[in-house]
């Protein structure tokens, strides 16, 4: 199956501050061991890299419809990455100690589409919900305009502002945010205050039934990644 | 969970152009869209041909009926999808725009801090989450990737 994989990989390794990096033990597919990779999060997007200098990742995990659990292994801070589908592979993933583990196992069982869309819809009823209140008036708050979805493209007038309005309205610190750094700030459009567009709407998540293309496309994301081959012949060298 | 329904099906034809940008090979495709991907089958077929992940893309109208998407690596090359009506291709725009996680994020950040702004509270301490990384709001400045193992 085709995929835009040079973009793809553009997405991994661009400046969008990822939602958790770190080394974890992937158990190999065909040849047993674990190694050591880097994984970048990424949304619903988990991709790993041979080292962590390395320009281009070696394979991505959708994690689309997966679950997450801890799982027996000889391997210590085992976990398993498995889905709905009986023919998609099962990622089992070994972390360095248990805070990483516990770290990793929150972080990826909430990565996915729905449930950041489930969490954007709330906010976005709340906040409907106070500009009622203060009066109806205001014919909604700053939101995204134009037709880029994460880029600051060449058109300045509706791309997306780093660091939050222009001088419009103010950051606000979060108390106890230590980490801060995840996620650029993009403010509403500086002329105004527009509601950001409602997300589509979506029955349910794509993977329930395995006769449901949904299904089979992400286990066959899974499989894809021509630069996978390049590990599975490492680890065959490896194993010579 | 309740059975799929694709979100949108319709037939476009898809340009997957070669680098002679003379050279337009149209195609007939069903397209569907499933979250943050457009998967693209040859009608009847059970197996999609391919998928186009929609992260870093632009969609832009081309004409009355037919949409472009690019992608920020490889801004000249443009993949273009003819709709049957005018109607169809605004729908389809607005749905690949918004199927983007890092869309879906910036909209979350947005909400969050103006929640903030006009109530003093965050809206997220409820739900216990305020603390997670895909939530954050930054300090305005380009960021490096950190090292997160260790949280």
């Amino acid at each position: 199956m085709k995929l835009n994989e040079r973009s793809v990989a553009h997405y991994a390794t661009c400046d969008s501050p990822p939602d958790k990096t770190g080394y974890l033990f992937k158990k190999g597919e065909r040849n047993t061991a674990y190694h050591r990779r880097w994984f970048v999060l990424k949304g619903n997007m988990l991709f790993y890299f041979e080292e962590r200098e390395s320009r281009e990742p070696i394979g991505v995990i959708v994690l689309e419809g997966c679950t997450v659990e801890l799982c027996e292994s000889a391997e210590e801070f085992a976990f398993a990455i498995k889905f709905d589908c009986a023919k998609a592979r099962v990622y089992k993933m070994a972390a360095e100690n248990q805070a990483a583990m516990e770290s990793w196992v929150k972080a990826l069982s909430r990565a996915s589409f729905d449930y950041m869309r489930l969490v954007v819809k709330e906010l976005e009823r709340q906040l409907e919900e106070i500009q009622e209140a203060a009066g109806g008036g205001c014919g909604g708050a700053g939101g995204l305009q134009g037709k880029e979805n994460g880029v600051a493209w060449t058109k300045p007038a509706i791309s997306l502002a780093n660091g939050f309005g222009e001088g419009a309205s103010s950051y606000v610190p979060w108390e106890g945010n230590a980490d801060s750094g995840n996620g650029s700030v993009s403010g509403g459009s500086v002329d105004g205050m527009r509601p950001p567009p409602v997300p589509p709407r979506r029955r349910g998540a794509s993977l329930e039934s395995p006769v449901s293309p949904g299904t089979g496309c992400f286990s066959k994301l899974h499989d894809w990644y021509g630069k996978e081959v390049e590990e599975l012949r490492v680890e065959w060298l490896q194993s010579q | 969970l309740p059975g799929t329904q694709p979100t949108a099906l319709a037939h476009c034809n898809v340009d997957c152009t070669s680098e002679n940008t003379d050279c337009v090979v149209v195609k007939k495709r069903l397209v569907k869209l499933v979250v943050n991907f457009l998967f693209y089958f040859k009608t009847d077929e059970e197996e999609p041909l391919g998928a186009l992940l929609l992260e870093q893309c632009r969609v832009e109208r081309e004409d009355s009926q037919v949409f472009s998407i690019a992608f920020l690596d490889e801004a000249e090359r443009k993949y273009l999808f003819e709709c049957d009506s005018e109607e169809q291709c605004v729908e389809w725009i607005d749905s690949i725009i918004k199927a983007s996680y890092e869309f879906m994020r910036k909209n979350l950040i947005f909400y969050r801090t103006e929640i903030h702004r006009l109530t003093g509270k965050d809206p997220l301490e409820q739900y216990g989450i305020l603390d997670e990384t895909r939530f954050q709001v930054s300090n305005g400045l380009p960021l490096m990737p950190k090292d997160t193992s260790s949280m």
